[in-house]
């Protein structure tokens, strides 16, 4: 392979990673907090379909950036609602945010399904887009890329320097010792649980408007519950998240690597698109096959409902 | 916030009542939902209503079809909610549909051009034991590795989807079909015969019925389906009184699979006649909301998967009449789930007035 490819390689699996590490840190501050959302689904689908109207309208991507945030954010709300205030099942409630969010995107999205955006410009940063192979596979990219780093660091401080990251982790491990020492248990879960969606959101922006950029019913494709399976593999630690969600990026493009290769062989493209949910299965067997891995590093009153006695 | 003036105080104990009144404030509330989302959509509300709830079912062709829609969903729903009632969440019913359809079309295009009732016996048992085996990776894994079988069974719907598709577009594809990605329409022999007259409602219909026969005899009458349920509610209690988690695990997924598989061998040798790309209508999704407004109760799950296809039909007709995207049906669907999960909090909890 000479280092054109490599670098494009690099390149593609960095873009396919990004929404993945977005989503899946936005879930693991709602982890963190005690609140199991499997709703990521239906919140990317409504914030890739709100973000692609939104910047279809009004010409500018940012601005779809932020109605996809909004509309993931307004979609975990109904979910925090449910399950926070009226303490209904986590599990289940999340699933229906999922089969709704996508069925209502794919309502929504009708009307939009034969648009395209033009493409947005990378945003190259001088001199260290210079750097051979590297430079133009990391430093050449979509702002949000760039973005899903800070987000990266601005997490690692927050839930492991600061005090609010503190009381975060402190609410995930025990909600009435937490309660008893004076926090408000739902109202710090309702604020992580609203920051998951609007990462959700974010990722599902990050797909319509810059991945692909168009809307087709269904294009979130299990990105939602491939982020999910990602905080488990990475047993709920963020900088295991960045790995995974490369790891998974780079089998999303896994067809660049066959054509880069040289080789010559008739795959079908069934089986390489099946390829990142087989993978999701795979890393999730590795890491729950000790028992104690899992249960150690889950936050114990993860998806367990919480009622201050007041 | 609203809390200085409605609280929920736990009920003493939690109330029969409002657990049969729940899913009906649900779908009242969906109702509602639907009469604002046709307003917001600029349609007349009660005409939205009109088409979308009172004409599917007006003539004895619509009230067959309601039948038909039912039909996989009170299967599938029962081989769910007893694993549900374990608290085994098999989500990957969708893909365990698509599995049973894959096997029973196999055995359809094995025996095209023959004869005998054997056929579409064969197809039957084809298609439990594809929907069967394709829960058996997340039940195998899940009693082996401890793997979370949410996840994996729904990773397993993806990868069902595209396996149909590889074989549609290739080894199942229909010769002659001018390379249409779809098998060859079943004959006669591997067809489910029809119940009525000038309508599609078939044998599955009958299956139907025995599944829920059996599912209730199984929940309520059997020892193992005791068990189940102790498992379910006090997982503690069940592993002191010796019951294996594995067991539960097993026969929770396996008779989710293997219902779902039948619902998807009754859907090609049915409605479809031959096996697509899109072989399943999201039945395997909409079968967990039945199960769910059922409350995992077999008389329950026969009106939920009738309200459900009426939800289908509905959505039919919005397409047809009101230039509505058939998403809609899905997004009545979810409207419902999410509005009895909220609902359930008052079978544990009063509302009361006034600050304390």
């Amino acid at each position: 392979m000479d280092s054109v490819i490599i670098s494009s390689i690099l390149f593609a699996t960095i873009t396919a990673g990004t929404p993945l590490i977005i989503v899946a840190l936005g879930q693991l501050i709602a982890e963190k907090s005690g609140v199991l959302n499997l709703g990521a689904e239906g919140m990317m689908a409504m914030g890739a379909v709100v973000a692609f109207a939104v910047t279809l309208h009004s010409g500018s991507p940012w601005l779809g950036v932020l109605a996809g945030m909004a509309a993931g954010a307004l979609m975990s709300l109904l979910f925090g609602f449910v399950v926070l205030t009226l303490m209904g099942n986590q599990v289940a409630t999340g699933l229906a945010l999922s089969i709704f969010g996508v069925g209502l995107s794919a309502f929504i999205g009708k009307p939009y399904e034969s648009d395209i955006l033009p493409t947005v410009e990378a945003v190259r940063i001088p001199l260290l887009a210079d750097i051979p192979i590297i430079g133009p596979a990391f430093f050449n990219q979509q702002a949000l890329v760039y973005f899903s780093w800070a987000l990266f660091a601005a997490l690692v401080w927050f839930l492991y320097r600061s005090r609010s990251g503190l009381i975060l982790r402190a609410i995930g491990e025990s909600p009435s010792s937490a309660h008893s020492i004076g926090f408000s248990v739902i109202r710090i879960r309702y604020g992580a649980t609203l920051f998951g969606g609007a990462m959700a959101g974010i990722g599902g922006a990050f797909l319509s408007i810059f991945y692909t950029p168009l809307w087709v019913e269904g294009m979130v494709s299990g990105r939602g519950w491939i982020a999910i399976a990602l905080v488990v593999f990475a047993t709920w630690r963020p900088f295991r998240v960045l790995v995974g969600a490369y790891l998974f990026g780079g089998v999303m493009v896994s067809q660049l690597f066959l054509q880069g290769s040289g080789l010559d062989i008739e795959i079908p493209s069934q089986f390489l698109s099946a390829l990142p949910y087989i993978a999701t299965i795979v890393v999730l067997v590795i890491i729950s096959r000790d028992k104690n891995t899992v249960r150690l590093n889950a936050p114990a009153s993860l998806g367990k409902p919480y009622r201050p006695e007041s | 916030m609203f809390k200085s003036i409605v609280r929920l105080e736990a009920r003493a104990e939690s109330s029969a009542l409002m657990s049969y009144a729940s899913p009906l404030i649900a779908i009242a509330l969906m109702m509602v939902g639907g009469l604002i989302l046709f307003s917001i959509l600029g349609k007349n509300p009660i005409e939205g209503f009109r088409i979308f709830f009172i004409n599917p079912i007006s003539d004895i062709y619509g009230l067959s079809e309601l039948l038909l829609k039912a039909t996989p969903l009170m299967i599938i729903a029962t081989g769910l909610a007893i694993g549900f009632r374990a608290n085994v969440w098999n989500i990957g019913a969708e893909g365990q549909f698509i599995m049973g359809g894959v096997a029973a079309s196999a055995v359809a295009l094995y025996f095209y051009e023959s004869e005998g009732v054997h056929i579409l016996i064969l197809m039957v048992i084809a298609g439990g034991i594809g929907g069967m085996l394709w829960a058996a990776i997340p039940a195998f894994l899940k009693t082996r590795f401890n793997t979370n079988e949410i996840l994996v069974s729904l990773m397993l719907v993806y990868v069902a989807q595209l396996a149909v598709s590889w074989l549609v577009h290739g080894p199942m594809i229909d010769p002659d079909g001018f390379n249409f990605p779809q098998s060859r329409m079943f004959e006669e022999p591997a067809l489910l015969p029809t119940l009525i007259e000038d309508t599609r409602l078939n044998a599955a219909f009958m299956f139907a019925m025995s599944v829920l026969l059996v599912g209730y005899v199984f929940m309520y009458r059997s020892f193992l389906g005791f068990q189940m349920q102790v498992a379910g509610n006090a997982s503690n209690a069940a592993r002191y009184a010796g019951f294996s988690a594995k067991r539960m695990i097993w026969i929770g997924l396996l008779s989710g699979g293997s219902m779902a598989g039948l619902a998807g061998m009754t859907e090609v040798a049915g409605p479809m006649g031959q096996l697509t790309e899109h072989v399943s209508n999201n039945y395997g999704f909409a079968a967990i909301i039945v199960a769910f407004v059922a409350r995992l109760n077999p008389i329950g799950i026969f009106f939920a998967s009738l309200l459900m296809a009426l939800l289908y039909l509905g959505g039919e007709q919005g397409q047809q009449y009101m230039n509505l995207p058939s998403s809609i049906s899905n997004v009545f669907q979810g409207m419902l789930l999410m509005f009895l999960l909220g609902s359930d909090v008052f079978i544990n909890y009063r509302l009361k007035w006034g600050t304390k």
